[in-house]
This record gives C-alpha cells, sequence and structure tokens, in this order.
C-alpha cells in the first residue's frame, strides 16, 4: 500500500472502446480510462443535466441508474461499465410527458435552484423501486444521500411520497 | 391589475425545464473545439511565488498552454467598483506578479485538450515558494484590529446616551462575548466559466448573480468596451452571495482562451470553491445590556469584530439592527475590522444581520432568564414605536404581531420556563425564540416589454433566478400588469445585453426589477393602446385615451364595449414587435421619511440527547412580516431554505483554518457539514398580512435574506432551555453538549 | 489522476497473478477512485473484478457467508443477514449514502483507507501517503482523529462502520493469494501505524478477499450499532459503537464490543467486555464497564470530546442491545 511520492511517468491516454445503453440508445466511444460516467456523460456526449457537485461521493448531485440502480456517477470509471444501462434525467420524459415524478416535483416545490434536481429525482426513482418510500421518515433516511443547499428537502419528500403512491 | 395573478400560488414557470435536466447553468454550455482549464493554487499562506517549472508541463501531450505570472498579459484592471465590491481596497489582480495573499490563492492556470489531462497537468506543476507565517485567526496576537473605512457603507460607531454608564448602574446586567464561524456558502453549483473569444470580443457563460457587473469588471480588467464583452447566465444552480462579485476564475478563463484562440471551460473543484469565492467572515462579538428588574431596557451595547482580507475592506452589517430592534435610551455599537491573511469574505445569506442577531437575540434571552420573564414578553416590552436610531417612523413593522400569531402556531404556551424541564422520554426538550430583521434594499432597475404578432409578450431584464423564482415572480407581475395569462409572457433573464439590474441579493430582486418590470409593461400597453387607436381596421381607431378601457387582454372604446381589440390583434396588426422600456420608479425621498424593513420570529423545538449530545430540531415556526407575498407557494419554499440554512449555521456549518498555513482543512463536501434531508422536519412558515404602500410600487420587502436570520439564536436560545447549557459560539455541535 | 491501464479479470486466478505483478484490484472503485483523482492513490494498472463469482451471501452450516463483490446494498437487504446479523445490515444503512451503497464492495469497503484530511492533500506531510514526510495532524486540526491506537506517525481514523460490527461479531476472512489460500479474523485485518502507517492492512496486493464469514447464534439477535454525529446521515461517526451479547438468568454471559470513529483501526475493547461478564446489565455495571474504553486514550488538542463522547456511546448501545433504551 505504500504510496511513492514520485511522479510517475505521463503516457500518452490510453483509449478504451467503450459502448453504453444511454436512455435506450445504444452508444460507442472511445474513452480515456480515466473518465468517470459523469464526465463521459457531460463533456463527450453533452448529457448535461447529470450535475457536477463536488466530484468527491459527498452531495449526489450526479446521481444516474445504471442497470435500474441508483449511483453516483462522479465516483466510477466509465470504461469498467461497458455494456450497462444508464438512465440519465434526459431519460424521463416520454413522448413529452413527464414522468410523475417530474411532474410531482413541480407540484410540491420539490426544489428551487434546480441543480441538485436531477440527482434528487434519479435518487428519488431509486428511493421508489427499492421500496423506501412508505413514509416520509423512511423517505428522509433514504434520500439523504442528495444535499439541497436551497433547503428544498419538504418538498423533495412530498414529491417522492407523492410519486410512490401513485406508481 | 385585473388577472389576479400577484399573490396566486402558482408553480414554477421553469419547473419544466429544471425537472427534465434542460436548464442550462454555466458548465453546461458546451463549446466547439472547447479546451479545459484547471487553476493551480498557492499551497503556502503568504509569500512568494520563486519558480514554477513549467517547461516538464508543457511537454505533456495534451497540454496546451500553461499560464502564470511569467507569462501572463499584464492586464489593464482598469478602475472598477460594483455595488457589490468593498469600497476601500483593491481586489486580487491575478497572475500579474509573485505575491502570494493567502493559502489557494491561484497562480497558475493549466489549460489541455481535456478535463482530465488539465487536472493530471495542474497536480504535476512544480512551484517554489519563499514563505512567510500569515495570520489567519482574528484572536492571534498578531492580529490587528481596524477601524473600517468611512467609505464603506457600514458605520463603525455609533451612539445615543451613555451606555457604558448605564450598563454600569442597571440592575439587572448581561455581559457576554459570541464567535460565530467562519462559512462557505457552498452552493450545489461550483462556480464555472466558459470563455470564447471572437476578435475583441469576448462571451463568458459564467455563473453570476449580477452579469451586468461581471460585464463592465471583465471589459475594465482587459481594457476593453463593456459592448465588448456579453455574460450568459440563465441558470444559477443556488449562489446565496458568493456570485454576486465577480471572482478571480472568471478572469483566468478570458485569459486562458485569449492565450490559446480557443473556447475554454473553467470549472471550480468543490475545494477551490473554498479559497476564491468569498466566505461568510467570522464575527467576535460582545454584547452588554442593562435593564430595570421589570424589564425594560435601559443600555445595549454592542461590539462587533469581522475578518475581511488584507487587500480589501469588506464590510457588513453586524451592529445595524441592534440600533433598530429594540427601544433603549442608551445604545452604543462599535464595528472592528481583523485584516487576515485571507481572501476577501463576501455577504452571505442575511449578512450582518445574520451575525448579529444570533449576538442580541441571545443577549436578550439570557436577560429574560435572569430577569424571569418569559423572552417574548420582553421583547414586547422593549417594543419600540419608532426607529429611535433615526427618529423616523417603520414604514410597517410587525414583528410583535409576528410573536402572536408564531405563538399560537408554535405552542408556546405549553413550554415550561425553567431550563432543563421538559422531556421526551430520554430526550431533553428546549424552545426558543428569535426576532429576525432584514433590511428593504432597493436599486434602480430596467425591463424591456416587447409585444410580438403572435401576441406573445416577451419581458427581458439583466436580472437574475438562483432559486427563489424570479422567473415566476416576474412573470405573474407581467401578466397581472397587462392583463394577460402567464402563459402569454415570457420572462428572461440572465444575458447582460438585456436591460441592466442591481445585485440579485440582499433581497430586492423583487423590489427592484419587479417595479422595473410594472413600468415597462405599464409603457407597452400604452404602446399597444397607442397602435390600436391608429389602426384603421381596429374598433378602436381614433379614440381618445380616455375613451379606452381594458378588460383582461383587450382595450375597448367605454361607450362601445362589444368590440375590443386584443394584443394578439395589435401585435399582429402591426406586423412587428412593439418594444416598450421601463425603469423602476423609486421615490428617493423614501428612505429619508422612513425606516423600512422586514421583521419575523423563529420559534425552534429541539431535542437534545443528553447522553451522547445529539441536537435535533424538531419544529420551526416562522412567521414573516415582509409586506406583499407575489407569490405565497415560492416564497414558503424560499423561507424554508433560509430556515435550513440557518439550522446549518447554528448547528454545522464553520470553516477549519489549519493556522500553520492558512490551509483549509475541510474543503470538501463530507468535511463541510451542511443539513441533508433527515435533519429537517416539520417547518411551517407563514405571512402576517402587511399592506406597506411606502416601501415600492410594488408594496414587497423581500424575503430570501430575512429566512435565516434569527434561526441560530432561536436554535441556540432552544438549546439553553432544553439543557442548561449557554453556548455562545457557533456552530453548536455534539461536543459542547459534553461538558458540564 | 495518473494514467492507468484497465482490464478485466475473467477468473480468479487470472486476477491474483495481476495483482502478483503489480495490478492492482477494483471493484466498486468508491474509495479508489476518489483517491486516485486526489493522487493520493497512483495504481498504473487496475483489475476490475467484477465479473469474478465472489457475490454470492449464503448461510453455510453456523455461518453466514458475505462474499467480497457482495455490494453494501445487497448484504443490507439480504433476508438471511438481516435475520441472523440485523447489526450488520445497521452498520450498512448508516454507513454511507444509498448511492454510495449500491456502488461499494463489502471487501473494498473493509480495505477504505483512513479518514485524514491532511492524507488527501498532497502538499501536506503525511507518514501514511509519503512515508517518513511527517503528519500534519498531530499538531493540526486534529478534530476527527483518532485517540487510540495512534502513533506520532499517525493520528487517522479507520472510517468504516461495518467493519466495525464485524469486528464485533467476530467475523473472520478467507483470502486467497498466488500461492494459497488463508482464514482469519476479521480484527487482524488492520494494524497499527506504529512508525509505518503507509501499511494498513495485513494482507498483500496480490491477496484477493474471497468472503466475510460471521459465525451465527444468539449473540447476533442482541446486537445493535450506534453511530453519533453532528448531521443525521450522510456523515463519518464521531464516535460509534457495535454491541452484541446474549444474557442467562438476568446475567450477562457473552459480550462484545467494538468502536469506530476513535481508533486507528476498528477497535474491539475486551477490557469493558471482561468488566461485564457475569454482571446484571444495568446502568451502574454499564457505566463502570465503559470507563475502561478510556484506558490508553491519546487524546489530542481538538478531540478531547472523543473522550468523553466514547463511554456514554458504549452505555447507550449496551443500553439498546440489552432493551433498556
Amino acid at each position: 500500500m505504500a504510496q511513492s511520492s514520485k511522479p510517475a511517468a505521463v503516457p500518452a491516454p490510453a483509449s478504451d472502446v467503450v459502448s453504453f445503453i444511454i436512455n435506450g440508445e445504444p452508444r460507442e466511444l472511445s474513452l480515456d480510462p480515466r473518465q468517470s460516467l459523469l464526465d463521459v456523460l457531460r463533456e463527450r456526449l453533452d448529457l448535461t443535466g447529470t450535475k457536477k457537485g463536488c466530484n468527491q461521493g459527498a452531495c449526489g448531485a450526479c446521481t444516474i441508474l445504471v442497470n435500474g440502480k441508483r449511483i453516483l456517477a462522479c465516483l466510477t470509471l466509465a470504461s469498467m461499465y461497458s455494456g450497462a444501462r444508464i438512465e440519465t434525467i434526459e431519460g424521463l420524459e416520454k413522448d413529452g410527458e413527464l414522468h410523475p415524478l417530474q411532474r410531482a416535483f413541480i407540484e410540491h416545490d420539490g426544489l428551487q435552484c434546480g441543480f441538485c434536481t436531477s440527482g434528487q429525482i434519479m435518487s428519488g426513482l431509486g428511493c421508489i423501486s427499492e421500496g423506501h418510500a412508505s413514509s416520509p421518515q423512511e423517505i428522509q433516511y433514504w434520500m439523504s444521500g442528495n444535499i439541497c443547499r436551497c433547503g428544498a428537502y419538504p418538498g423533495i419528500v412530498a414529491a417522492v411520497a407523492d410519486a410512490a403512491r401513485r406508481t | 391589475m385585473t388577472t389576479g395573478m400577484i399573490g396566486n400560488p402558482v408553480l414554477r414557470v421553469d419547473g419544466r425545464a429544471k425537472v427534465t435536466g434542460a436548464a442550462r447553468y454555466a458548465a453546461d454550455f458546451n463549446q466547439k473545439n472547447q479546451l479545459y482549464a484547471v487553476i493551480v493554487g498557492a499551497t503556502v499562506g503568504l509569500g512568494r511565488v520563486t519558480a514554477i517549472d513549467v517547461a516538464s508541463v508543457s511537454r505533456m501531450p495534451g497540454v496546451v498552454a500553461v499560464i502564470s505570472h511569467l507569462n501572463a498579459p499584464k492586464l489593464a484592471y482598469g478602475t472598477h467598483k460594483g455595488s457589490i465590491d468593498p469600497a476601500v481596497g483593491e481586489r486580487l489582480h491575478v497572475l500579474q506578479d509573485n505575491q502570494v495573499r493567502f493559502f489557494g490563492q491561484p497562480i497558475a492556470v493549466v489549460v489541455a485538450e481535456s478535463l482530465d489531462i488539465a487536472e493530471r497537468a495542474a497536480a504535476e506543476l512544480k512551484v517554489s515558494y519563499s514563505r512567510q507565517q500569515p495570520v489567519i485567526d482574528p484572536k492571534d496576537p498578531k492580529a490587528q484590529q481596524v477601524t473600517p473605512d468611512p467609505r464603506g457603507r457600514v458605520h463603525a460607531d455609533r451612539s445615543r446616551g451613555n451606555a457604558d454608564a448605564a450598563v454600569a448602574s442597571a440592575p439587572v446586567k448581561i455581559d457576554e462575548r459570541y464567535d460565530t464561524a467562519r462559512e462557505n456558502h457552498n452552493p450545489m453549483e461550483p462556480h464555472a466559466t466558459i470563455a470564447a473569444w471572437n476578435g475583441n470580443r469576448l462571451t463568458l457563460w459564467s455563473k453570476s448573480q449580477f452579469v451586468v457587473n461581471e460585464q463592465a469588471e471583465i471589459a475594465a480588467i482587459f481594457g476593453i468596451p463593456v459592448q465588448q464583452v456579453q455574460v450568459v447566465c440563465p441558470f444559477i444552480g443556488g449562489a446565496f452571495g458568493t456570485s454576486l462579485r465577480t471572482w478571480p476564475h472568471v478572469t483566468l478563463a478570458a485569459i486562458a482562451a485569449r492565450h490559446v484562440g480557443r473556447p475554454v471551460k473553467l470549472v471550480l473543484s468543490r475545494k477551490q470553491m473554498f479559497f476564491t469565492t468569498g466566505h461568510r467572515p467570522r464575527t467576535l462579538q460582545r454584547v452588554a445590556l442593562g435593564a430595570t428588574s421589570d424589564g425594560k431596557l435601559v443600555s445595549l451595547i454592542q461590539e462587533a469584530n469581522g475578518e475581511t482580507s488584507r487587500y480589501e475592506q469588506f464590510v457588513e452589517a453586524v451592529t445595524s439592527a441592534t440600533n433598530y430592534m429594540v427601544s433603549c435610551p442608551n445604545v452604543s455599537t462599535r464595528y472592528r475590522l481583523s485584516p487576515l491573511d485571507t481572501s476577501t469574505p463576501t455577504y452571505m445569506r442575511g449578512p450582518g444581520e445574520a451575525t448579529n442577531m444570533f449576538a442580541l437575540e441571545c443577549a436578550l434571552d439570557e436577560l429574560s432568564y435572569k430577569l424571569g420573564i418569559d423572552p417574548i414578553e420582553l421583547r414586547r416590552r422593549n417594543e419600540p414605536t419608532v426607529d429611535e436610531e433615526t427618529q423616523k417612523p417603520f414604514s410597517s413593522r410587525s414583528l410583535m404581531h409576528c410573536y402572536t400569531e408564531g405563538a399560537e402556531r408554535f405552542g408556546w404556551a405549553r413550554r415550561d420556563p425553567k431550563p432543563r424541564s421538559m422531556r421526551d422520554g430520554r430526550l431533553l426538550i428546549g424552545y426558543g425564540v428569535a426576532s429576525a430583521t432584514y433590511p428593504v434594499f432597493y436599486a434602480p432597475a430596467n425591463a424591456l416589454a416587447r409585444l410580438l404578432p403572435s401576441g406573445i409578450v416577451e419581458v427581458e431584464a439583466a436580472a437574475s433566478d438562483m432559486g427563489p423564482g424570479t422567473y415566476t415572480s416576474m412573470t405573474q407581475v407581467a401578466a397581472e400588469t397587462l392583463g394577460l395569462p402567464m402563459d402569454q409572457v415570457r420572462f428572461r433573464l440572465g444575458y447582460s445585453v438585456y436591460p441592466a439590474t442591481p445585485p440579485h441579493g440582499g433581497s430586492m430582486t423583487m423590489a427592484s426589477v419587479g417595479s422595473a418590470v410594472r413600468a415597462a409593461c405599464i409603457e407597452l400597453r400604452r404602446l399597444a393602446e397607442g397602435a390600436a387607436v391608429a389602426a384603421p381596421q381596429s374598433p378602436v381607431f381614433k379614440a381618445s385615451v380616455e375613451q379606452l378601457e381594458w378588460k383582461q387582454d383587450r382595450v375597448y372604446r367605454r361607450e362601445n364595449a362589444g368590440s375590443g381589440i386584443s394584443y394578439r390583434e395589435i401585435g399582429n396588426r402591426a406586423g412587428k414587435p412593439i418594444e416598450a422600456q421601463g425603469s423602476s420608479d423609486h421615490d428617493p425621498e423614501l428612505p429619508k421619511r422612513y425606516s423600512m424593513h422586514a421583521f419575523g420570529a423563529a420559534f425552534i423545538e429541539v431535542a437534545v440527547d443528553p447522553d451522547v449530545g445529539t441536537i435535533r430540531v424538531r419544529r420551526t415556526v416562522g412567521v414573516y412580516g415582509a409586506g406583499r407575498i407575489i407569490n405565497p407557494f415560492l416564497a414558503r419554499s424560499q423561507c424554508i431554505g433560509g430556515i435550513v440554512g440557518g439550522i446549518g449555521m447554528a448547528l454545522m456549518e464553520s470553516t477549519a483554518l489549519d493556522p500553520r498555513d492558512g490551509r483549509i482543512v475541510n474543503a470538501h463536501m463530507a468535511d463541510y457539514v451542511v443539513p441533508v434531508n433527515l435533519d429537517i422536519s416539520n417547518i411551517d412558515v407563514s405571512f402576517v398580512e402587511e399592506n406597506d404602500p411606502h416601501v415600492n410600487p410594488l408594496g414587497v420587502k423581500g424575503l430570501g435574506e430575512i429566512a435565516i436570520v434569527g434561526i441560530a439564536p432561536a436554535i441556540a436560545n432552544a438549546v439553553y432551555h432544553a439543557t442548561g447549557k449557554r453556548i455562545r459560539t457557533l456552530p453548536i455541535r455534539i461536543e459542547n453538549m459534553l461538558s458540564h | 489522476m495518473l494514467p492507468f491501464s484497465l482490464e478485466r479479470a475473467n477468473s480468479i486466478e487470472a486476477a491474483i497473478a495481476v495483482a502478483a505483478s503489480g495490478g492492482r484490484f477494483i471493484a466498486g472503485g468508491t474509495t479508489l477512485v476518489d483517491l486516485m483523482r486526489d493522487e493520493v492513490e497512483r495504481p498504473a494498472r487496475l483489475i476490475d473484478i467484477n465479473s469474478l463469482p465472489l457475490e454470492g451471501i449464503r448461510v453455510e452450516g453456523q455461518e453466514l457467508v458475505i462474499g467480497a463483490l457482495a455490494r453494501m446494498s445487497e448484504v443490507a437487504a439480504n433476508a438471511d443477514v438481516r435475520r441472523h446479523h440485523p447489526l450488520i445490515a445497521e452498520s450498512l444503512i448508516e454507513g454511507a449514502s444509498p448511492q454510495i451503497r449500491n456502488l461499494a464492495s463489502m471487501g473494498g469497503n473493509l480495505l477504505q483507507r483512513a479518514r485524514c484530511p491532511y492524507f488527501r492533500m498532497l502538499d501536506a506531510p503525511c507518514n501514511k501517503r509519503t512515508p517518513n514526510s511527517g503528519c500534519s495532524a498531530l499538531h493540526g486540526l486534529n478534530a476527527g482523529s483518532a485517540i487510540l491506537g495512534t502513533s506520532d506517525y499517525c493520528v487517522a481514523t479507520h472510517p468504516s462502520d461495518v467493519a466495525v460490527a464485524l469486528v464485533a461479531l467476530e467475523a473472520t476472512m478467507r483470502v486467497r493469494g498466488p500461492k494459497s489460500e488463508r482464514t482469519f479474523p476479521v480484527e487482524q485485518l488492520f494494524r497499527l501505524p506504529n512508525d509505518t502507517p503507509h501499511l494498513e492492512h495485513t494482507i498483500l496486493p496480490s491477496e484477493l478477499i474471497m468472503d466475510i464469514r460471521v459465525p451465527i447464534g444468539p449473540r447476533g439477535q442482541n446486537a445493535r450499532y450506534l453511530k453519533v454525529r453532528d448531521r443525521a446521515s450522510y456523515e463519518f461517526a464521531l464516535v460509534s459503537a457495535a454491541v452484541a451479547l446474549t444474557q442467562e438468568n438476568g446475567l450477562l454471559k457473552h459480550v462484545r464490543i467494538a468502536v469506530g470513529g476513535v481508533g486507528t483501526k476498528p477497535w474491539r475493547l475486551q477490557s469493558c467486555e471482561a468488566a461485564l461478564i457475569g454482571k446484571k446489565l444495568d446502568r451502574e455495571s454499564i457505566e463502570q464497564a465503559a470507563q475502561l474504553s478510556l484506558r490508553g486514550t491519546r487524546p489530542l488538542e481538538h478531540n478531547h470530546y472523543k473522550v468523553d463522547l466514547l463511554p456514554r456511546t458504549i452505555v447507550r448501545a449496551l443500553e439498546m442491545a440489552g432493551g433498556l433504551s
């Protein structure tokens, strides 16, 4: 586990060819293995709805679904997810119809600035599908990995509860 | 005023954009052919850069440029002082010399083909320093204390009567010291700028609460005409004051983009956000109160020391509210600054008042126990009828009304006044209250309203929306003024080409921009009337203004109500847009006649675990007298947000500096702790009816700031009631609950 | 982040072989990627082990067997885990956010690196990161530092919650290396910093954790995890305690106590345990025993509160496990 303080030589970045299914669409691209799923979405595919809040795994703004589970896109190496099914905020609206959870966020004002909202909604989808949305207290507990600095928490809880009832 | 839009609890008009990910924030405006810039920050707290090993990093594949004071252009740095800049001192000039003034100060910027390469190169850059010992603690014996320069917009000293003598002779007194932590705003969105030059013209997609100031400042720094700079910021991912000023990274992005001749994207890391984007300054305060045994204040002294940088005097209103909150014949306030080797602090939600009221409202609570008088009753006995500092009447003041309403909603009567007397199982329960206040600010603003041939009205102002709902409330004002349904109005903001507005801060957006929007829409209606009476086929052709009458979106000939003409028809017949300018119509004499502030009361219930010391806020009731509420739905959200911020201030937030070198040790989202969902429960927000015709044409006082003021003292007071422990230092943490 | 190569291992043997020639395992990556981004970790060659058959959770005889690649969230939700060892589920749920729990593997959780702000700062001395460079926390801001097991070389706390529970439950772990396989108590995975804080674990980089094995018994039923922190969730522990016990005829028969947030490794408190055996579970005996946790504590300038908090946390956890609270 010893760490060398001597800087490593810097070879040209390697390039891995990786394919994903993003919001139902197959995508193939060649990646620097250092790139996170978050940076691939934002900087390579221009899917900027997923936000980089801390890049430290400590805020939840980059939450997406990978193979149906909510995860933090900033803590991943995209190359490890070849073949994965990835869902982001951009994929929720179907034929111009908002997903019930998106609607609920508007109706309960579960947002202010909107920056954490994509992550909150994707996390909320995970919370509901995991079966952790049966009471406001349970939702609070299972939604505490998503920080909202504007403090829209009561609206977020109400929105997740409402959508959980409807779905 | 016909559609009743103002006062309606309508949903956010930009809600759909925000829940679909379509809302674009600064870092989302990726440009073709864009490069990535990463800032290298100083790793000493004070000193000089003596060498930078540029060569080895420049050779790294994918690295396009390494820019430091060694090769950066000498910039004009023309005079520019925005209304949000400190009046005294000069902003940090980046890459212009080898001086290091604080830990983390930008000393170089690396530009590369990808973010990963740029980050790697920035980490690799070897910098040598000569270092000196920084002074970063206001309690350090080496820290100076200076009197704020009178140009700084905040009074250093004010007094009436003889406060020292009156305290000395008062039958009951309190004399205590308070210490509030340095805080960082930590909005969810990191500061970001994408810069692109086209010849001598610069476009900045940049996070800003004040786009016209950013435009003017960058123009001054580069010595180019203001018109050659455009700033774009339609959405802000929270800011709370940290994006009022234009910080060095904006200049760095523009330097980098010009240097490499391509668009450059520069996003601060979460860690870097702690270095150069302002912070709420730590304050050290003293409050001394003297009272008669029946609770009448005879003397009030509040002294505050705030931190600032060596190169600018940041001042805020840490003692202002003291002068008008209570009735008291002998009052003295004093404000001093400690210039330290840190970056310049800045406004953070409820600037000044939030820390001012922490000390004052805790001291009043302490006095209430000493007197054996209920803390609300104590405030009632000292409620002034006029602003005793200026002898001006209040334009409106609903503080006692807020207390009455809040006490009812909260169930204050259930409180046993004895500390450590209320329990829920093993938990100690405490109730606490505190007052909130914030001044009503206003600054001139402009707007443009444009009737399109389609009948849609576009309204534009260079305003911002960091979350309170500017898009929505301005749409409401425009729709109501014009008599249109909201879906016929498109409000746009966040572009420096739009008519200038004041900063999106100080809770003045509604009062200032709202008044301008209203004026522009009144003017547009006048122009629409003109077009309607001038068109030969119009039902109101050749009618005089006096003959016209509007009902919703149609104008009629008063005596012939049958056939009017709508905006859509007027626009359609015009065949081209009809544009109207408007400016806020504010009587500059008003502040000379009235003392204008919003007031509120915060009620808190805490539960403290006496064994392991955890403190949880179980209930909050916030009642505010803030003038007219444009959108109660969004206003409630805004106040909830301020309360959540206040819970963070009271129980969690503190930026920690290592005194050895000034480094910030907890510059990380896991280490600078802010409330999460599970920390927040049962927040009850309400507004007392307040019709204030004096403050501005819309009768609004603003909400963003006042919501955080009063929360921290109410929590501290509740903690005392629960435990008998009086904590005068923020934040109040488990460790404060353990000692006996 | 430094450049590296990434390969996916298709068999355990192949993974171990690559590791033996300098490769580094990666599973969930929640610690490793984060530290690579800060350039605290600088692996040149990563071995993605997620395809290896190390995921299952099952009961084998009197042991609950948790595959090293099982995710924190899967383990916390698993019926066998919840039936036999609710303490493990409880410590996992308190341990990270739901999103991180969906990524992080059990093996990776045990191997997560110390939590100290200076460890992450390349511009600050840190013996753990750069041997013999000094310890910045010792005389710096050390409110989060350890009070047990520290040395003048390192005072960083071990951050895992579930490791504390596993130590209390006397779990073992099975590890395979290039030549052989061995099984040993989880508690023995962790090294004290002494003068080599850069060496955190007793396994070699070429050794792969196969599974974690927890004995099943009545102790698992009276076991609780208490995590004390300023924020209600999503924060590292100031102090935590995992307690498992059994009683017979109103007297304590078995007691196991381990604590987190205070030690340079998950810290078992055998002296407290011994003081309780044969005693009645009441406030007095608990408080007396809990005081023994303070033996050998070495508080620093800013973490004296942990000396106050540690026995209080143990008392409460014992009360919870014993049904007194």
